[in-house]
């Protein structure tokens, strides 16, 4: 929120912030987690919506990226990652 | 955004301000000829999404605003040839527009008679109808609930002083920012040290276009010690102003509430 945004986004395709230092916690889903979520953006988006989704929105938020943004995410693989989501960054 | 959307909101704002150098869409849709049914104008740039099922980023523009003289292919920014994260070689221009329509990479110009139906133009970039004072429309992407963003709601910004920052007392206060809005001219940018009690004509800067942000200033001598609270408001030529309430929509666009800093004098 105190960030200006110098383009116009609604959904997380463009970065503006991207950081490549950004080190997600350690627990079971990392793994998963970044290595289907920054295929197409940086991490820092997880922290940045942490204080916002509890696990009803990480569910919507991860469906999101699958059905409209046609993420390769295998399905079984899904649960797991709103699984790490909300316990690490649920709010 | 209170209360927070999906994904990614405006902080104070959105804006971009650049000097670009290109060719008038215009002319070149001209020299190869419009058929009077045109309706819109499709732009699809090189870049496509990292998965493959992604939608491909193409917009569309009106017809009428791609002829519009301002709206340009751009190939160059700030007098080089664009950087690639700028578009690099040629990208689309629309002043006064939000970013959406800035196809950059430009590969393909398209002239279609019917409104273009793709994922990045409904049901992305909505605003829902009658919120804002927008006078641009963008009548053949329109639904009975929403419609295509389009022009830049005005905004200004206080960009030298933090909030928080203290000062001496009995000595000036410059306080300098920017203001900008969708190419109406920015008739008058207002400071106010009282919270919005009462409000000050600041004065504005060069004047480098109307698509481009106007700098302003205005000097204040805090008479107490205390907090202040510093406020700034500009209004365009066509009475376009900001709001001291957020206007709330699904996307999170149009950010454009008075900007306040708080300051103190020790």
């Amino acid at each position: 929120m105190k960030k200006l945004a110098f383009i116009l986004i609604s959904t997380p395709l463009l970065t503006f912030a991207l950081d490549e230092n950004v080190k997600l916690k350690n627990g079971s889903g990392k793994d998963l987690v970044e290595a289907n979520c920054v295929a197409c953006h940086s991490l820092d988006y997880i922290q940045m919506n942490s204080p916002f989704l509890d696990k009803k929105g990480w569910e919507a938020s991860v469906n999101k990226m699958i059905k409209v943004f046609g993420a390769p995410i295998k399905e079984e693989d899904v649960q797991k990652i709103v699984e790490y989501l909300s316990k690490y960054y649920g709010k | 955004m209170k209360p927070h959307v999906p994904g990614i909101q405006w902080g104070y704002g959105a804006m971009g301000n650049a000097k670009w150098k290109g060719v008038r869409l215009k002319d070149i849709l001209n020299k190869a000829g419009l058929k009077a049914n045109a309706l819109e104008v499709v732009f699809d740039g090189a870049d496509t999404g990292v998965a493959e099922k992604t939608p491909d980023f193409i917009k569309s523009i009106p017809i009428w605003k791609a002829l519009d003289e301002n709206t340009i292919i751009a190939y160059e920014m700030n007098g080089e040839p664009l950087p690639h994260w700028n578009g690099f070689p040629a990208r689309l221009v629309v002043p006064g527009w939000t970013a959406t329509y800035w196809i950059k990479h430009l590969i393909s110009i398209d002239v279609i008679s019917t409104a273009y139906k793709g994922f990045w133009m409904n049901p992305a970039y909505r605003l829902p109808f009658g919120k804002f004072p927008m006078r641009d429309r963008f009548v053949s992407q329109e639904t009975n609930v929403n419609t295509p963003i389009t022009e830049i709601m005005v905004n200004s910004l206080i960009t030298n002083i933090k909030d928080g920052q203290m000062f001496r007392g009995g000595e000036p206060i410059e306080i300098k920012g920017i203001a900008w809005d969708g190419g109406y001219v920015i008739k008058q940018v207002e400071v106010s040290t009282d919270g919005g009690k009462t409000w000050h004509d600041a004065q504005l800067g060069r004047d480098y276009g109307r698509f481009s942000w106007r700098q302003w200033s205005y000097t204040f001598k805090p008479l107490k010690k205390g907090e202040y609270t510093l406020m700034v408001k500009a209004t365009n030529s066509i009475g376009q102003t900001q709001t001291f309430e957020l206007i709330w929509n699904p996307a999170g666009y149009h950010h454009n509430v008075v900007h306040k800093v708080s300051i103190k004098v020790v």
